[in-house]
């Protein structure tokens, strides 16, 4: 079997256990977790994309996730509130609804937004800062500085954001129950579909020419340039792709856990996804997708058990992440894979150099 | 207007506080290239190291934590450098998730250890009171940091131009290859720059408990900000730090007194951006022929 038929087989299989076994095997309650971690790894492709393929290291991811989060539950609270102001408005004396709002009244332009205000905020960025050649940790400083802005911002201004509570008690969902466990099971099923297209989608722009640009000019943006292309352009397209994965993230988030807020897109939240990446494994999209669901996974079982314990788990897996297998699962995985086939075959010549980068 | 005026010590010792705790980052972010996201725990370590000296010392406990606690950090940070840290040059950008894992294990930590709620450090008596100036008042305690901040700039500043080992650690900023093959033993100036930039941020943290009670996570409130400074300033130097230590200051507090907390910081970050149109390097460039 040939590694691209080996790779179909795979992506159809890990469907098949998603979509179908999944729903079968898992009670209700966990399966909406599942949908939840699978938000997570839709924006954590976004990171494997930027990051691992752009080698841009983005701290801010969950500034994208949270706008497309709020501008989804923006839209859910009008709606709730049918035609009055939103009752943490109400609570905080607010009178008049805010111009900021008015347009999520319409489901078409708070759909439009999860996507488009994201990927507005990172090509404003992108052009600014990618133009001007502010790159690697200078661009990471930057990103998370944005994080930390937008979380005082949010929390601040709670007349108009509902401040740290977030917005959260909603009622209907597009004409579902939020809280029944139809809807849960179809919002299951959006997500797993979502993230699906959407890797399928972002593997075929790796394996396109701009991919290979994307490849080149993490590994030599100046050569790039001496080349005549401009990477300021290929980053900030990319960088603005990964906020919009992130918008669609935290837009499902929404229906799927019932809450936006800002402990979820702040600093901390934002490097998680980060470091989730890392763990799974930056240099593959799917090493990503595995990473943001295992390390989530791993959170809620262990801090179910030790509160305290998770914040030592994740630290001490982070610093030998990092220090013995940077490339993460995947990396570890590939590593056994190659050992197995040069002692299979201890006369063929060195494994080809620079496959692992491609998928 | 008097508002206007009263604004101005205000930024001034923001603007001193954020100048302590960039200047060990100046060290290890501008001189090494490593992006410590411990630096914030280390500040915690500086505060803890305070609070744990006042059975001991009572009411001069702040003065007496300030040597202690710069050792504190700074062996924190030195052990840090040899365990992980040189394993990572080259790869700063890796170095920053590496230094978050210890950061989420130092702040647990210190929640185990010392508990989950603030505790707080008492002045010494002679900086109680308040100051008269331009129509506002000032606490000593600020005008202290102010001195404080003050004097490291200058203790800082003879070490690197005057000393030799200061002379070495320039030599390994501006070109480490060359530097090794003059005979500095880079290895060594880069466990003295990381033992130094680290203790740093303890002398930070005992300044931070003249200005409020100390948590676990008090490193966390500061430490994005002084990324930005060093980001302003230019890597690796002591006058960009300075300056851009201050003017991030005034902003922080005018941009807060005209709107409020939370878009202050959004407007902070806005100039930052712009700033960076014109010097995307920071304020003062270190100037070489490399391409970077």
């Amino acid at each position: 079997m040939s590694a691209r038929l080996r790779g179909y087989a795979l992506f159809a299989g890990v469907a098949a256990l998603a979509l179908v076994v999944a729903p079968l095997v898992l009670p209700a309650f966990r399966l909406d977790e599942l949908a939840k971690y699978l938000c997570f790894a839709i924006a954590a492709l976004g990171i494997g994309l930027a990051w691992g393929q752009g080698g841009m290291l983005t701290l801010g991811q969950g500034v994208f996730f949270g706008l497309g989060g709020y501008a989804m539950a923006m839209y859910l609270k009008l709606h709730d509130a049918d035609g009055d102001l939103p009752d943490f408005m109400v609570w905080s004396g607010v009178e008049k609804l805010p111009a900021l709002w008015k347009p999520f009244e319409s489901p078409v332009v708070a759909v439009v937004a999860v996507v488009a205000v994201p990927v507005a905020v990172a090509t404003l960025l992108g052009v600014l800062v990618f133009r001007q050649r502010v790159r690697g940790a200078y661009f990471a400083i930057l990103t998370q500085a944005l994080a930390a802005a937008f979380g005082i911002l949010i929390v601040g201004q709670q007349a108009l954001t509902g401040g740290t509570n977030g917005l959260t008690n909603f009622y209907d969902f597009f004409g579902q129950d939020p809280e029944a466990d139809s809807t849960q099971r179809t919002m299951y099923y959006v997500t797993a579909v979502v993230l699906g297209v959407l890797y399928l989608a972002a593997r075929q722009l790796v394996k396109s020419r701009f991919g290979r640009l994307l490849v080149a000019v993490r590994d030599g943006e100046d050569r790039v340039r001496f080349l005549g292309y401009n990477p300021a352009t290929v980053k900030t397209v990319t960088f603005a792709v990964s906020a919009g994965m992130a918008g669609i993230a935290g837009a499902l988030f929404v229906p799927v856990v019932g809450i936006i807020s800002p402990s979820l897109l702040d600093v901390v939240p934002s490097l998680e996804l980060v470091v989730a990446v890392a763990v799974g494994g930056r240099y593959t999209l799917a090493g990503a997708i595995l990473g943001a669901v295992a390390m989530n996974y791993a959170k809620t079982s262990f801090s179910e058990q030790w509160a305290g314990g998770w914040l030592y788990l994740e630290g001490a897996l982070f610093i030998v992440v990092m220090t013995l297998a940077p490339k993460g699962a995947i990396g570890l995985y590939e590593q056994a894979r190659d050992a197995l086939a040069r002692r299979r075959a201890p006369a063929a010549p060195a494994v080809p150099v620079g496959k692992e980068a491609a998928a | 207007m008097e508002s206007l005026l009263n604004q101005l010590p205000v930024g001034l010792s923001i603007g001193a506080v954020l100048l302590l705790i960039a200047l060990g980052l100046t060290f290890t972010f501008g001189q090494m290239g490593v992006i410590n996201m411990a630096h914030g725990e280390f500040i915690m370590a500086g505060s803890y190291t305070a609070y744990m000296l006042q059975d001991w010392a009572g009411g001069e406990a702040v003065i007496v934590a300030l040597p202690v606690a710069f050792a504190v950090a700074g062996a924190l940070g030195w052990v840090l450098e040899r365990a992980a840290i040189r394993h990572f040059y080259g790869r700063p950008l890796d170095t920053l998730l590496l230094t978050w894992g210890v950061s989420l294990v130092l702040q647990q930590a210190a929640r185990d250890l010392f508990g989950a709620p603030n505790v707080q450090v008492v002045a010494p008596s002679w900086l109680t009171g308040r100051i008269e100036l331009l129509g506002g008042n000032l606490p000593y305690a600020r005008l202290f940091i102010m001195a404080l901040a003050a004097a490291c700039v200058v203790g800082i500043w003879a070490y690197m131009d005057r000393s030799r080992q200061g002379r070495r650690m320039r030599a390994v900023m501006q070109n480490r290859e060359l530097a090794a093959v003059s005979g500095v033993a880079t290895g060594r100036v880069d466990q003295l720059t990381f033992f130094i930039g680290s203790g740093l941020a303890g002398v930070a943290g005992v300044a931070l408990t003249l200005i409020g009670p100390v948590g676990p996570s008090i490193g966390t409130y500061y430490i994005v900000d002084a990324f930005l400074v060093v980001v302003a300033g230019g890597l690796g130097q002591l006058r960009g730090a300075v300056i851009a230590a201050v003017a991030l200051g005034m902003l922080n507090s005018y941009a807060e007194f005209w709107t409020d907390a939370s878009l202050a910081k959004v407007i902070v970050f806005a100039v930052i951006v712009g700033f960076l149109q014109f010097r995307p390097q920071g304020l003062f460039v270190l100037r070489s022929r490399a391409l970077t």
